[in-house]
């Protein structure tokens, strides 16, 4: 029991990061259909800026929260720039092409973004400097972290703000028109390319925290990292239904909690056949059963084949 | 373009031309360095493996993320049953079409539960099942050692007939014919059977098929095709080739591990079918060609030029050839979404785009 408590633990503090990575991508589907590989890699960024922000700082004998602070202050303006910059060359000239031409770009824009990082940041994984002073508080024998707590309290704040931004004020009011009938919305005078970038600059922002509390929960950052996380918060999406906020948000803190109950358990129910270096595999066998068996995701409304 | 069809004479002397061209062109190589043969061997394989895609996005228009695990599961055939590994020796013809036939199993394996999905979808089911075979072969090496983890499997049994072995130097006829010069002719053979079977297919009933489903799925069914056993055809025929090539893959490099088959590989695949010209063979053929030489061709250009400017490395050439391929996959989408040799049906397609009519 203690260790199951402890997973759902782990599995909510990750599934919040999912959530806010799994935001991104189901904004971006919901209001042109792409699915932006290439947004895992803008988690990435805000990883790594943070990273040479605080590597910069830390010397200065600062508080540590202030250097955080500063350093996720920088990577989210970054982050936001690549979103547009992304948008504005790589996308926007497909917007009216097959599906499938705006999805290969999107896995090449993934791959530059891959690249350059390498480049900035070496190709070695990045010891990410463990400055916040890690302190426990005990729930029976489980025990939770400051930086969980953190974690799954800013990430509450900052999905309770973005359903705010889209269900409250008329930007949101758009983004929503724009993605229920953008010709439409058109004609109704709202510019759908500043909706669109508009879309693509919030979704990075969120990319650019989840990057820097994921660096910072694991203790490690790596050019590669965007892209088995990416990975995870599309699935994430899906099992929440494409498309849907409240879907995405559900789907990644349950996507969390399944892979950390899976990784927990699977050794103990296969006789340690399997252990837990199968974790990844989690998250593919349940975008596959979604897909398969309720393709329209938890919480969205059943869409047609617009294939 | 010239119709050679028009003039037989010219027409097979042009076919003629490139045969010989192809058969001394090992030497050429060889004179350069064998290396370059090695080099020439890996562009054959990578092209039959953008063959094998190219069914699968090409003509039926299925985008597979995931080709590479095909490759792997063709790579590790070959090698568990022909290496010390299980202690099996099986003759190469044997275990090649195995190799195909397991690759086409798991490509059905694949396609069968998530065929019904709408492109994109599929596209990111694929990826996650590349990745999870790689996971597989990475760890099936506890409780029982399959795979032999992430150290992978090595003194892997080269091509052989009877007493005559691919691997091992020889002189026929006062010419010198090294390992890998006899490599590229058995690997020649066969890609030359690839592409024949493959031009075969296209004009085929089941090609026809693929490219009435890639152009609208409804209406093919309307048609009556059986859209969900061709799409399922599609998969494990192009997994097949994969297969093969990797068991080729396998006993060329007599070395194999999970580090050989990672995502990066599909998306290099996938760049070379999408320079080419997606469903266009000869487009694909060039493509691979290309984009298979680029790796050497960096290493002693970029390279040296790098050393000579600055005297130092700033960005080694394996990171500039990732990022060649991620501008080729934008690029190519946004400046020229057919290729750079488009087939015919996209030329057509593609001609009005200047209104915006693009499939």
């Amino acid at each position: 029991m203690d260790i199951f408590i402890q997973q759902l633990i782990n599995g909510i503090t990750v599934g919040a990061v999912y959530a806010m990575v799994a935001l991104g991508y189901t904004m971006v589907f919901g209001i042109i259909q792409l699915i932006n590989v290439a947004h895992g890699d803008v988690v990435m960024f805000g990883a790594m800026v943070a990273f040479s922000i605080i590597h910069a700082l830390s010397g200065a004998g600062l508080p540590p929260l202030f250097v955080v602070t500063i350093a996720t202050a920088c990577a989210i303006p970054v982050c936001m720039l690549l979103g547009f910059a992304m948008e504005r060359v790589a996308y926007r000239p497909l917007r009216n092409a097959p599906r499938l031409a705006s999805l290969i770009t999107a896995i090449g824009v993934s791959i530059i973004l891959q690249h350059f990082a390498l480049i900035i940041w070496s190709r070695n994984p990045l010891a990410f400097p463990q400055i916040i002073a890690v302190e426990s508080f005990h729930i029976g024998e489980a025990t939770i972290t400051n930086v969980q707590l953190g974690m799954i309290g800013i990430s509450t704040l900052i999905m309770t703000g973005l359903a705010l931004l889209v269900y409250r004020t008329r930007l949101g009011a758009a983004m929503r028109a724009t993605a229920q009938n953008a010709p439409i919305a058109g004609l109704m005078g709202i510019d759908a390319n500043h909706v669109i970038a508009m879309t693509f600059v919030i979704g990075a922002g969120l990319a650019a925290i989840a990057g820097v509390m994921v660096a910072n929960y694991y203790g490690i950052a790596h050019y590669t990292m965007g892209a088995n996380l990416g990975l995870k918060a599309f699935c994430a999406a899906v099992l929440g239904g494409i498309g849907n906020l409240p879907g995405a948000m559900l789907g990644g803190v349950l996507l969390g909690v399944v892979e950390a109950l899976g990784a927990g358990y699977i050794g103990d129910l296969t006789n340690n056949v399997f252990g837990s270096n199968y974790q990844d595999v989690f998250a593919f066998i349940v975008l596959i059963l979604v897909l398969v068996f309720r393709p329209s995701g938890l919480l969205g409304e059943r869409v047609g084949d617009r294939a | 373009m010239m119709n050679f069809r028009d003039h037989p004479k010219a027409h097979w002397c042009g076919i003629g031309l490139i045969a010989v061209a192809l058969i001394i062109l090992p030497f050429v190589l060889a004179s350069a360095g064998t290396a370059w043969v090695r080099v020439m061997n890996l562009a054959i394989l990578y092209i039959m493996l953008s063959l094998g895609l190219n069914i699968v996005v090409g003509f039926a228009g299925l985008l597979d993320l995931g080709y590479i695990a095909f490759y792997a599961v063709g790579a590790y055939t070959y090698a568990l049953l022909a290496s010390p590994h299980f202690g099996l020796h099986l003759p190469f013809w044997v275990i090649l079409p195995i190799g195909g036939l397991v690759a086409a199993l798991f490509g059905i394996l694949l396609g069968a539960p998530t065929l019904k999905l709408r492109g994109d979808y599929l596209a990111i089911v694929t990826l996650g099942f590349g990745e999870i075979v790689r996971i597989f072969l990475n760890n099936l090496s506890t409780p029982i050692n399959i795979t032999n983890g992430p150290q992978g499997i090595s003194r892997i049994d080269p091509f052989s007939f009877g007493s005559f072995s691919f691997a091992k130097p020889e002189s026929i006829l006062g010419l010198a014919f090294s390992g890998p010069i006899k490599y590229y002719y058995l690997l020649l053979v066969v890609v030359i059977a690839v592409i024949f079977i493959n031009l075969r297919l296209q004009n085929s009933r089941i090609g026809r098929a693929w490219e009435a489903i890639r152009e609208d799925e409804v209406a093919a069914r309307a048609m009556g095709i059986d859209t969900t056993r061709i799409k399922l055809l599609a998969f494990a025929m192009g997994a097949s080739f994969g297969g093969v090539a990797g068991g080729m893959f396998s006993a060329i490099q007599g070395f194999i591990s999970p580090e050989s088959f990672v995502l990066v590989e599909s998306v290099m695949v996938l760049s070379m079918v999408i320079l080419g010209g997606m469903g266009n063979i000869w487009g694909v053929v060039l493509g691979a060609v290309l984009l298979s030489f680029i790796p050497s061709f960096l290493r002693y250009t970029v390279g040296p030029l790098q050393m000579w400017l600055f005297g130092h490395m700033v960005i080694e050439p394996e990171v500039i050839r990732m990022l060649v391929f991620g501008f080729v996959l934008v690029l190519v989408m946004v400046l020229r979404p057919g290729g750079i040799w488009p087939s015919a049906v996209r030329r057509r397609e593609l001609a009005p785009s200047e209104d915006g009519a693009r499939g």
